[in-house]
């Protein structure tokens, strides 16, 4: 077991190094932090799919939560932006409470009432009559706070955090609960395992470091629209670069994540249609020969994959 | 008074449409209890094959509908074949064949970026002439009613099949039980290969006439069909193909009363109203349950 915590922890502290050298070597800041963003994002999906079989289609809708927790609580009242992202993480966790009952449903159905949570939350933030409180459609403006670099370590700080969170999760008692109610509700509720508890835990813990994102979101881009941090698209290549590095795992998402966003960066933001072509194949072909991720291969062979 | 009046007939013919939008979906989860992901792609697909097929030859909405049938029905057989029996086969069908189905919905919008571009698509609406027509004193224009007339045509062809047809009566053993089905010697696999063409063919139907309803079409416009059409089939229940007219026609109403009342709204009805029916009544208004505790 210790060995394992050992492990787990080598992985975070590499990822943590190399995003704290990286930036003296590679001056393309804003990749970096994206890659952070959707390497945290992937971790949050991790926490909630990997190990409770819940697919947040929604899960955009604590970033989005996040990102204008976050904003408004910088633009009325004026304090720190540091602390304003964790009051962003909060934001999702009270997104997330309200959203327990949805998880009295079941596998797809489930995926899709939280897709329309996410729209429904995305539609309210960006009703014109809400213009007062969050700018309606026009958007977010946080220029006056502006400051990168400490949007940059704040988001690592995320990342870090994610990462604890699932390695905690991964080798621990609550993670055993939450894999025996993935597996079968009833079973593990004979067993002793409070399954109610244990999902809302789980949820509300993904929740947190998705607003957590979103809140270094916001403040390392200081502009942004409900379009942007609504996007469908932030569920979507979440829960595919999650997949695909494989779920269940702290080092799988991290590698999806990390390959697939760096060839999104590549082809995708000139050419958007060739990668979304590209990861639609990729996709269809992960569901029909490869439904637990990269990571698979390696447990196959029977390496213990972090 | 006169707004109340047009509101229910306009919602009413919204809704039949709607039911038709919705009616592919439920007949493919009915059958084969899998949710595609990918109808409000198929809807937009066959939108772009009509749009295509009206402004470089010519061909009448209402001519395209048999040849935009046949083609949807022709690209649903390798499509089931190539994904379902090994979807079925797999550990968690209903998941898997969810991300599956979104995979493809991605493939196909970025394949109509590749050939249409990035743009709005439309036909006008005087393809069927401007004229109009009178209920009650209110007009609306004449490609309404057509479009309800051919959702309703569509919806007498699902109930002729499902209740007059050696088929359908298949059809509606497999919905009730896959397993004893197969048992009873019925050739499921057939069966489901059918449907699935045909809930493709709904869908495509659907998509030639969005264009008088919806307004332009566009290449990403499928997730929030696929959102809608879930809504709908959820109230009227899953897996109940006649269920979704009446789900279609709640729709429809309650859409124009938002639209003409609190049209500001009026948007975000559809989620509430999908997330309001799965909490509180997930067995949909004349069906059975869906939901585990």
């Amino acid at each position: 077991m210790r060995r394992r915590y050992l492990q787990a922890l080598s992985v975070i502290i590499l990822v943590a190094v190399v995003f704290l050298l990286l930036p003296r070597f590679y001056s393309n800041q804003s990749f970096l932090f994206n890659l952070m963003l959707y390497l945290g994002l992937a971790e949050g999906v991790n926490i909630i799919y990997g190990f409770t079989g819940y697919l947040p289609f929604g899960y955009v809708g604590f970033f989005g939560a996040g990102a204008y927790g976050s904003a408004i609580a910088i633009t009325f009242w004026h304090i720190s932006p540091f602390v304003c992202v964790i009051l962003g993480g909060m934001a999702a966790v009270a997104t997330g409470i309200v959203l327990i009952p949805l998880l009295r449903l079941s596998g797809a159905y489930f995926a899709i009432a939280n897709l329309a949570a996410s729209q429904a939350l995305y539609l309210i933030v960006a009703n014109p009559t809400m213009e007062k409180i969050t700018q309606g459609p026009y958007g977010i403006d946080l220029s006056s706070v502006y400051n990168a670099d400490a949007g940059y370590y704040t988001m690592l700080a995320v990342l870090v955090f994610a990462m604890v969170v699932v390695a905690y999760i991964r080798n621990s008692d609550f993670g055993l609960s939450l894999l025996a109610i993935k597996e079968d509700r009833v079973t593990a509720s004979l067993a002793g395992v409070n399954v109610v508890r244990a999902r809302s835990i789980a949820w509300m813990l993904s929740a947190f470091v998705a607003g957590l994102c979103g809140g270094a979101f916001g403040w390392f881009t200081a502009v942004f629209y409900p379009s942007t941090v609504f996007s469908l698209d932030v569920s979507v290549f979440t829960i595919v670069f999650a997949l695909f590095g494989g779920v269940g795992t702290l080092a799988g998402p991290l590698l999806g994540a990390l390959l697939l966003y760096s060839m999104y960066n590549f082809i995708g933001i000139s050419t958007p249609q060739y990668f979304q072509l590209f990861y639609g194949f990729l996709i269809i072909g992960l569901v029909l020969f490869l439904p637990d991720g990269v990571a698979s291969i390696l447990q196959k062979g029977k390496v213990y994959v972090p | 008074m006169n707004l109340f009046v047009y509101t229910i007939i306009a919602g009413i013919m919204y809704g039949i449409f709607f039911g038709l939008v919705g009616m592919g979906l439920n007949i493919i989860f009915g059958v084969l209890k899998m949710i595609n992901l990918a109808h409000g792609d198929f809807i937009m697909l066959g939108s772009f094959l009509a749009y295509w097929l009206y402004g470089f030859l010519g061909i009448n909405p209402l001519v395209a509908v048999p040849i935009v049938a046949a083609v949807f029905f022709l690209l649903g057989l390798p499509l089931y074949y190539a994904f379902v029996p090994r979807l079925i086969k797999s550990k968690d069908p209903e998941m898997l064949s969810f991300i599956l189905f979104f995979g493809l919905s991605q493939v196909m919008e970025a394949l109509v970026v590749f050939f249409f571009g990035n743009n709005q698509r439309s036909i006008p609406s005087t393809a069927f002439g401007s004229a109009g027509f009178t209920i009650f004193g209110q007009r609306f224009p004449i490609a309404w009613l057509i479009t309800c007339l051919v959702a309703l045509g569509a919806f007498g062809f699902v109930y002729w099949y499902l209740q007059h047809t050696r088929m359908g009566r298949a059809t509606r053993a497999v919905m009730a039980n896959r397993d004893e089905a197969l048992v009873s010697g019925i050739d499921v696999e057939r069966i489901s290969a059918l449907v699935f063409c045909m809930g493709l063919v709904l869908a495509s139907i659907a998509g030639i006439f969005s264009f008088f309803v919806i307004g332009a079409s566009y290449p990403s416009m499928g997730a929030e069909l696929t959102t809608v059409s879930f809504a709908i089939i959820v109230l009227g229940s899953l897996g109940d193909p006649l269920g979704t007219i009446l789900g279609g026609l709640i729709y429809g109403v309650a859409v124009m009363f938002m639209q003409s009342y609190f049209s500001s709204w009026a948007e975000i009805l559809p989620y509430v109203l999908l997330i309001a029916v799965m909490l509180f009544r997930p067995e949909g208004l004349v069906g059975k349950a869906a939901r585990s505790a």
